[in-house]
């Protein structure tokens, strides 16, 4: 059943998971790179400090697209935990995205402007691969609802080990890792400066940043729905996973969009749908 | 074959579509005709007016009468209006062979002569003498006369204003707005004669009067370029007209008393016999909305004045090719044929979206929009699970509302700033505001949560997934799906870009163009609100009556969209709070000085504008690359499927 609970619960605590990943995020990072890094609460006391900040704007419009923007993630965030429809939940994470990149062209700047340009083409980099996950996930457990699919009790990393790979493949466009980081970063300065967020300050900018954080504790809970039937394994996958998402940050320089382009689209078709062929294949001649 | 466990609705007009229906053919031709007769302006205005308005209740009232589930019959017994009817075409075609001599179009003159070959072999069979032509209404024509009603007489009143102004701008275009108008009215009219004929051979002459009207309304201006695109239209709609009539030469042969010249007839009487003429006339309706290889014309249409595209691409024409498919999709569920055909449109659908992305010219984005989203039409009703008509039949609704009301914005933003590319309307939100809201409205409708078009995507997905070979067309919908984000959205970030230096232009805007477009606006939220209600009461008693079962979304999705809907508009009246924002900056230069309009100094002491222009992506999206592979494959398909065909027939 949809769980208001689970919900609500997705609300309170979504955004210090959140912070707390990017904590860890740069620590690990700052330790890779032979650097001791920041405190682990670092991140609350940046977004605390925009908080404070004085706000300026470019064109109050900003502020309508970067709440909208907020308020879609978490509405989105929060379909997801409460056991909604699958699809449902990827096309409303869509319209969120849609309002970051409205809000980005809003200011009429050439960084954001960019910026906003070079996020579509991500949104259409990484959207079929997730689509064909949700598509896989109903071949397993014949159900689009999250609730269902969690409940089914089956080991659904076996039947979908490609989908998976692409779906890793994915995250690193949606987590804003290098060499996927086209149209913002969180290193400090690209050459297009912060891109998407150039032009956002302040308060603003902080409730672009607490978005980012519902968006990915959302994405670690996808990882989850492959694990459901283990939550142990799946809390395991979970780790490796994002530590793994570290190193590739760390390992590879930015490509361009058309590198993006292709290798996630090459990497959805070979992984993603030549899995799901299979288990097409599979469904049509050994009837379960 | 008709399972239905829903008991009928108590209709307390049952009977009156008797004469609605002839109403509806025959009143907006009488329209048509006066306003051949009459001379002013003013004259027109007000036959136009009160005739669209009377078509627009006309058609309404039809939800009242007509049966809750089935079909109702209604068979004409006067035994002239076929004849009529022929010796109609064959003037049309004496009538395109001038033209054609005229203009010095050869394949025109030859096709047309085809035809008429075929049809006069068709008429000497004689077989359609025992049976009684009848007209019908069932859910689906019911939903072709509201889209054809409502938003075709909306573009009617809008064109008045349209085309003033047109004529204003365009002194060299000679001004026939009499037989402007004639057409435009002939053209609603022969769109209701094909939802209403159950009888092929009049499905037939109100085809063949739409490829007519379409054909003189894109060779409006007389330019050398609109006869070459009006040529380029007519010679792909004969070639269907062709196959349509090799289809009734089939059902003549092979039923000499005529029994299956009716549609009805026709669903019900299985594969075997009737597998041939639906395959014919599906490749009329391929021709007919402009899938590829024959999207062609469509493209070239929009040199038409723009309430003559917005015609073509929401309410009439195309929409009649994809009403054919729909209704003949239960004859094809389930073949290889159907299967190619639900190719062709998938292949449509993917390619087209690609191709929008490398186009700055708006009508031609919209063009190739509708292509795509009527490959995906036919992708739905060539495959023919009944998820997947219900699908289909709420893209043609949605579509055609949303597609009509950005025609609309687009021909009203051109005669305002003298441009129809995007890149033009930078900061149109500033320029004309209330114009770039309808027109954000109208760009969401066609590709965002939780409006109609993707609702209808998403249902064809889950569908998609359980019907046979349906892997691949998921994985088509994955990626035009994702595809048909990028171009609306960038077109929506030009909108919404808050230009320094824009000046208010929306002024001099007709009342009428005004109640139009607000009209169609509300109509695109509205059915977003009031989709359970018409997916419960007029697609799903149709797929009910036609398959046996039907489709619906969860009652909690239903839920969670209406709060989705709902979000989404209180979220713009946080502006009311934002709007007193005190500290406005300039965006971010790089810390070069620059002055509030955006000039900064560049390198070598030029000073310089910022523009900026969105990205085409020429060298992966390219137009020609894309539609050659689009043209060679499609073309490959229904080759395949005719030699199929052809083995079946013999």
């Amino acid at each position: 059943m949809i769980s208001i609970t689970n919900a609500l619960l997705f609300i309170v605590a979504a955004p210090f998971i959140g912070g707390l990943v990017a904590g860890i995020d740069r620590k690990i990072t700052a330790r890779m790179q032979g650097r001791v890094g920041p405190p682990l609460l670092q991140p609350f006391a940046d977004v605390g400090k925009l908080f404070e900040k004085k706000q300026i704007v470019v064109t109050p419009s900003q502020h309508v697209y970067t709440l909208s923007y907020l308020v879609f993630i978490v509405a989105s965030g929060a379909l997801f935990f409460a056991g909604g429809d699958l699809l449902l939940v990827i096309f409303a994470f869509t319209l969120a995205h849609l309002f970051l990149v409205l809000g980005a062209y809003s200011s009429y700047s050439p960084y954001s402007f960019i910026g906003a340009e070079r996020e579509l083409i991500q949104i259409i980099a990484y959207e079929p691969m997730i689509i064909l996950a949700a598509v896989g996930m109903y071949m397993v457990t014949k159900s689009f609802f999250v609730w269902e699919i969690m409940g089914s009790g089956l080991p659904i990393i076996l039947y979908l080990p490609g989908v998976f790979l692409g779906f890793l493949m994915v995250l690193t466009i949606k987590l804003r890792k290098s060499p996927f980081d086209l149209s913002t970063s969180h290193h400090a300065h690209q050459e297009i400066v912060k891109g998407v967020t150039t032009d956002f300050s302040g308060p603003m900018l902080g409730r672009v940043e607490i978005a980012h954080w519902y968006e990915n504790v959302f994405l670690l809970g996808f990882i989850y729905l492959f694990f459901a039937w283990n939550p142990l394994i799946a809390i395991v996958a979970i780790i490796v996973a994002y530590l793994l998402e570290i190193l590739i940050d760390n390992t590879f320089s930015r490509g361009t969009w058309k590198f993006t382009l292709k290798s996630s689209w090459i990497i959805a078709g070979m992984m993603g749908l030549v899995n799901l062929g299979v288990l097409y294949y599979l469904s049509a001649v050994v009837p379960a | 074959m008709i399972n239905n466990d829903k008991k009928p609705d108590f209709h307390p007009f049952e009977g009156e579509s008797l004469i609605t229906l002839p109403f509806l053919i025959l009143f907006p031709a009488a329209i048509a005709l006066i306003l051949l007769l009459v001379p002013g302006d003013s004259w027109r205005r007000l036959v136009v007016q009160a005739g669209a308005l009377i078509i627009g209740i006309a058609s309404f009232y039809l939800l009242f009468i007509t049966p809750g589930a089935g079909q109702e019959f209604f068979p004409v017994t006067v035994e002239w209006v076929t004849t009529l009817m022929f010796i109609a075409e064959m003037i049309i075609a004496v009538f395109l062979i001038y033209l054609g001599i005229k203009h010095r179009k050869y394949l025109a003159i030859f096709l047309v002569v085809a035809q008429a070959a075929l049809l006069l072999f068709f008429e000497s069979t004689g077989s359609h003498g025992a049976h009684v032509p009848d007209l019908f209404i069932d859910q689906l024509s019911l939903i072709m006369a509201l889209i054809i009603g409502i938003i075709g007489s909306l573009i009617c009143v809008y064109a008045l204003g349209y085309m003033a102004t047109f004529h204003q701008q365009h002194p060299d275009v000679k001004d026939r707005r009499r037989t402007f108008f004639f057409l435009v009215f002939i053209f609603l009219s022969s769109m209701f004669g094909l939802v209403f004929s159950n009888y092929l051979p009049w499905v037939f002459f109100f085809w063949e009067l739409t490829t007519l009207c379409s054909f003189l309304l894109i060779g409006y201006s007389g330019t050398g370029e609109a006869i070459n695109n009006s040529f380029l239209a007519l010679n792909m709609n004969l070639l269907g007209g062709i196959a349509f009539a090799g289809a009734l030469i089939y059902l003549a042969i092979i039923s000499p008393g005529g029994n299956l010249l009716a549609i009805s007839t026709l669903i019900q009487s299985g594969h075997a016999v009737a597998l041939v003429p639906a395959v014919l006339i599906a490749f009329a309706g391929i021709t007919k909305s402009a899938l590829m290889p024959f999207s062609a014309w469509l493209v070239g249409a929009m040199v038409a004045p723009t309430p003559v595209s917005a015609l073509l691409h929401s309410s009439t024409m195309v929409k009649a090719g994809v009403y054919i498919i729909v209704r003949l999709s239960p004859v094809m569920t389930g073949t290889m044929e159907g299967l190619i055909i639900a190719l062709v449109g998938g292949f449509t659908f993917l390619l087209a979206s690609a191709i929008a992305i490398s186009q700055s010219n708006a009508k031609k984005v919209l063009a190739y929009s509708t292509i795509a989203n009527l490959g995906l039409i036919v992708a739905c009703a060539g495959v023919g699970t009944y998820k997947l008509v219900w699908a289909a039949i709420m893209l043609i609704i949605f579509h055609a509302i949303a597609k009509s009301l950005l025609f609309l914005c687009v021909g009203t933003v051109e005669h305002r700033i003298g441009s129809r590319d995007i890149e033009d309307m930078t900061g149109l939100i500033v320029r004309m505001p209330r114009i770039g809201v309808m027109m954000l409205v109208g760009i969401a409708g066609m590709f965002l949560a939780p409006f109609g078009m993707l609702i209808s995507k998403w249902a064809a997905i889950e569908a998609f997934i359980d019907a046979p070979f349906g892997l691949l067309f998921v994985a088509i919908l994955a990626f035009g799906g994702s595809i048909t984000v990028f171009f609306w959205s960038k077109w929506m970030g030009k909108i919404i870009s808050v230009c320094p230096v824009a000046e208010l232009v929306e002024n001099r805007i007709s009342r009428e163009k005004w109640i139009v477009l607000s009209l169609l606006t509300a109509m695109t939220v509205f059915v977003c609100l009031a989709f359970p209600v018409i997916s419960s009461h007029l697609v799903e008693p149709f797929v009910l009556s036609v398959y046996g079962q039907t489709a619906r979304l969860s009652q909690d999705n239903i839920i969670i969209m209406a709060m989705m809907l709902f979000l989404l508009m209180i979220m713009p009246f946080s502006l009311l709070w934002f709007r007193k924002e005190k500290n406005i900056v300039p965006p971010y230069m790089a810390g070069r000085p620059a002055t509030p309009d955006l000039h900064f100094l560049g390198s070598m002491g030029v000073q310089r504008q910022v523009g900026l222009a969105n990205y085409y992506l020429e060298d992966v999206f390219g137009e020609r690359r894309l539609f050659m592979a689009g043209t060679a494959l499609c073309f490959g398909l229904i080759l395949l499927m005719g030699t199929l065909t052809a083995g079946v027939a013999l």
